[in-house]
This record gives structure tokens, sequence and C-alpha cells, in this order.
């Protein structure tokens, strides 16, 4: 036995909370992050997302590396900070999923159905393929000002079109977007609810997707985020790189813009 | 030619109006389907900023139209058992397409607002109810909590407060025990701060 | 082999902080996944770390531990240069380790 003493375990993360009275659940996740200071288990999804884009895959048994994500084949740093943006090759605008999805599709020869299938986790998994990529592509882009393109006609329709959904009432409960984003200083029970019509709440929500949900213990994507919102809302589901799930993202970037990017972040 | 080049111009603007956008988007799931994607009168009509000025004529015919539909429960009985009423207060689920269709939809109020003092677990989109009792048990204050909770429209054109009645989120029953949760003194609602 | 570990050793003051985040499902048992079907326990039991080879730090977890699970501990009679080590072992008899010297 050496001379080591032990002046305390000062942290050990448990996953029981313990019932205690605060105003916003915040608290205890804000604890969590103190201690583990820049760390953030995304880490691990990260070093999954680059393996993934460097190996081969699908029929054509290539890999993503000549991936045009909007700076040219293969240019991953700073590409997500400026999507969503308008691709003359589709002649659309595309978010980091939907463009995934057409070099997928494009240069492993997957068919949009196998894209489709399964993008996001369900519950007991562990991680999917393009979770961890867009981990990897957004982690490349930390510290860059988000800057979405608004150039092109269609990239500025396509903001348009996000803010004429973001105020869309439908569905049995009559819920659009703004019926939770279009104020400040709101929450539902104690979860904080960012007023995504100004650019200080876009800022805090587009640039710390994607996350590292503690509660869930894998990364998820805005995509995901925009697909779980329609769902609490009482919609049908939200397609992967669909026009709805682009635009509404337009729509965050575009509002958030210049603030810089510190995704993945860690949330509840 | 050029007619044909108008088709194309004009369907690529249809494309862009949210009905749909949304409907190229989504998919059903379970038992939801993209029917619901479909908008009513009143949602087209508050589907925009809630500082965009209102046409008011166009409110009050529909503030109106709200307010004609709120039926009066049987019996004229608006309270029912309290202690159920807390259980759809809490309960977040139903008509989600995760959400199993057989068991009965909650009402959700935690979500947006503070119902029992001593919950600390309350949204704040809605104003607090925490004493709601308060305001005693006239036919007045009764129709009136009743028509709130079953089309809060017929009051408060464009609220975001969902049609709890109207759109069959909550059945007669369990309007009646939510009213007895807000309005019974024996409810927690109206016991005094801890 | 994608590293399931990242650990820091540091010192400070008159101790040393180390920090290792793992990677771990850290699955209670008790969960069911989409098709109703349970998800089998798979969770760390038991955690040392090491300093020069000995001993410093015994954990023993269990369910209650989330995943990826984040250690922090102290101690004293470290200097710059020794190697810390933490290793864990779980439920199934699989194990993982991080190593790193103390700055």
């Amino acid at each position: 036995m050496n001379n080591g003493f032990i002046s305390g375990i000062f942290a050990v993360f448990i996953g029981l909370w313990s019932a205690t009275l605060l105003s916003d659940t915040e608290g205890v996740f804000d604890q969590y992050r103190d201690l583990l200071g820049d760390d953030n288990p995304a880490i691990f999804v990260i070093f999954d997302g680059e393996e993934i884009w460097y190996t081969p895959a699908g029929p054509k048994s290539v890999s993503l590396e000549q991936c045009d994500l909007g700076l040219g084949p293969g240019v991953v740093e700073g590409a997500y900070a400026q999507l969503p943006r308008y691709f003359a090759d589709v002649d659309r605008v595309q978010d980091v999923e939907a463009r995934l999805e057409y070099c997928m599709t494009q240069l492993q020869g997957l068919t949009p159905d196998e894209v489709h299938e399964k993008p996001y986790s369900l519950r007991g998994d562990l991680g999917t393929e393009l979770e961890a990529l867009v981990a990897w592509i957004a982690d490349q882009s930390s510290g860059l000002a988000i800057a979405p393109g608004q150039a092109h006609a269609k990239e500025r329709a396509t903001y348009a079109l996000g803010e004429n959904l973001f105020y869309y009432r439908a569905g049995p409960h009559d819920f659009s977007c703004a019926t939770c984003h279009e104020q400040t200083g709101r929450r539902i029970r104690l979860q904080a609810l960012p007023n995504l019509t100004t650019h200080q709440g876009a800022a805090e929500a587009y640039s710390s997707w994607p996350a590292y949900r503690i509660s869930q213990g894998i990364v998820r994507t805005m995509g995901w985020r925009m697909r779980d919102c329609m769902r609490q809302q009482r919609m049908p589901e939200l397609m992967m790189g669909s026009q709805a799930s682009v635009a509404l993202q337009t729509y965050l970037a575009v509002n958030g813009a210049g603030a810089s990017m510190t995704a993945p972040g860690l949330k509840r | 030619m050029q007619l044909l080049a108008f088709i194309i111009f004009s369907s690529s603007l249809c494309a862009d109006e949210p009905y749909d956008a949304l409907l190229d988007s989504m998919t059903d799931k379970n038992f939801v389907t993209v029917e619901r994607l479909k908008q009513d009168e009143l949602q087209e009509f508050c589907s925009q900023p809630r500082t965009a000025s209102v046409d008011e004529a166009r409110a009050a015919e529909l503030r109106a139209a709200a307010l004609s539909d709120v039926p009066i429960p049987s019996g004229e009985n608006y309270l029912g058992d309290w202690q159920l009423g807390e259980k759809v207060a809490s309960n977040g689920r139903g008509l989600q397409y995760s959400d199993d269709p057989e068991q009965e939809n909650g009402g959700n109020c935690y979500a947006c607002h503070q119902l029992d003092p001593s919950e600390v677990a309350y949204g704040n989109l809605g104003p607090s109810l925490s004493g709601y009792g308060a305001r005693g048990q006239s036919i007045v204050m009764l129709q009136y909590t009743w028509t709130k909770l079953w089309n809060t429209h017929a009051y408060n054109i464009c609220s975001h407060m969902p049609r709890f009645g109207a759109a069959g989120i909550l059945t007669e029953q369990q309007l009646r025990d939510v009213m007895a949760f807000l309005f019974d003194p024996n409810s927690p609602v109206n016991r005094s701060q801890p | 082999m994608a590293s399931r570990m990242r650990i820091r050793a540091q010192l400070k003051d008159d101790y040393c902080e180390v920090k290792a985040l793992m990677r771990h499902p850290m699955e209670t048992g008790m969960r069911k996944d989409q098709s109703g079907a349970a998800i089998p326990a798979n969770f760390i039991e038991d955690v040392q770390v090491l300093h020069n080879d000995a001993v410093v730090v015994q954990a023993y977890w269990g369910a209650a531990v989330s995943a990826n699970p984040f250690l922090g501990v102290r101690f004293r009679g470290g200097a710059q240069g020794d190697v810390v080590k933490v290793v864990w072992r779980d439920n199934h008899g699989d194990s993982g380790s991080g190593e790193t010297t103390i700055r």
C-alpha cells in the first residue's frame, strides 16, 4: 500500500436524482456540466462519426470522403456552420441530413428507403450512424459563426417557409412551434423554452445541437429535435432532410446567425 | 410551352405553402395521420405571431362560433371528483403517435399552469391557477370556467390553450373532474401555501 | 478500436485530481425497447484507480450509475510524471481501462 491518501471522492455521478426543490431542472445538469469541465460523452460518438465517414459502405463500397457538404468534396471543417444552403446539383436547399442522404445514395448506392429506415435511435439503441456522422461534422464547425446561405432566392424562400411553418397551428391541440417558442422566459413544467423568434434564443438553440442527451446517453441531432417536437405537438412523423425540416432549421439558423457554434452540446 | 412553364412555376409556388410542404415532409405514424395537418378556420386564422394585428370582425365571428358550440354538461352537473381531476392535470400523454390510443388522454395542465402550490414542477405558459376556488361556485363562474376548458377561444381568441372539449381531447367526465380539481375547497389547488 | 475512456490527472495544491470519462451503456436491465422486449442488464460493477500500479480507489458500482459514467477522484502522494490508470469491469466480465501521466 503506498502513501496515497484519498481526500475524498468528490464526484461520482449517479443516475438517481434526489427530489430537490429546484426552480429549474437545469440546476442539476449545470452541476454535471461543471464537474465534467470541458469533457462531454459526445466525444466517443464524434470518434465513431469520423471513422464512419472514412469507411467504405453500401453496394458501391465507397466511403463518404468525396461528399460535398457545401465547401467542396471532402471538406468537412466549417461546413456545418454554413448549412442549410442551396445545392445546385439537387436544385434545393439542404441541411446536413438531407445532404448526407444525397451522398449515401449517390456515392454509396444506398436507396432512399434504406437511408430513411432508421436515421435516429429508438429506445434502447446506443446511437445510429447518422447521429455519429452529424456529431463529428458539427464538431468540425465548433467555434465558427453560424452562417447559413441566404444569397440564393431558394435559400430566402426556405427561410420564409420556415417562418410560416413556425406559426402553423394544427392537430387536435392546435399547437405550432410558436405555442412554446414565441415568448421569452417561459417553460413547460421545468424545461426552459428558448424564444426562437429572437436572435438570442435561436442562437442558443441552433448552436448547441447536435447534443449529447444525458437522459438518453446518446447524441441527438437538430433533425431529431424537430421530429420529436412535432410528435409532442400531436403531428405525424417528420421525415429527415425533408422540406419542412430544412425550412424550420433554416429559420433558426438565420435568426441565430453570427453566434458561435458550440455543438455537440450537453443537454438533459 | 409557356403554359407548361406557368404550371411548373405556379406549382413550385404552391409547394412553398406550409400545408403542401408539410404533406411532402411528413408520414403517417401509428394512429396519427397527415389528416391532422389540415387546418380548420380557427387554426388558419390563428397561425400568426401573437404581436400581429388581428381582423377584429373575423375574431368576433370566431369567438361567437366557439361560444355557441359549448355544451352544458349533462344534468347541469359541473363538478366531478378532484382526485381524478388531479390525475388528468398531471397526465401529459394522449394523441401522440408514441401514446397508446387505448389509454385515456391527459390534460397536461401542469405543463403550462401552476395548480397545487406544493407542486413545484409547473410551467408558466399560462397564468397560475393556485387558489382558483376562491372565486366561488356561482353558476356564472362555473360556466365561465367550463367554457374556458371546453373552448378557450370563446373568450380568448387565438389563445395557445388547447380546446379540451371541442377537440375531443378530454371527455365530459374528465372535464368535470378537472373542474372539481379547480373549485373544490378540499382540492390541493385551494389549500394554502405550505 | 476506438478509445473507451478519456482520462486526465492533474496536480492541484497538495493533491492529484483524476477525471475519467468512460464509455459504457450502464443498462439497468429494467428498460424495455421499442418492441417491448427487456434490454439486458449491462453495467460496470468494479472500478479501480491505480497510482503507479497501487490501488488508491476501489469502487463498486451498479445499475444506479448512469450511462457513460464520469468519475472524479482526488488522492495525495502523486508526483508529476507518475502513471495513473483507471480500470473497470462489468457484469458480463468485459473490462476497459485508460492510462495517463500526472501533469
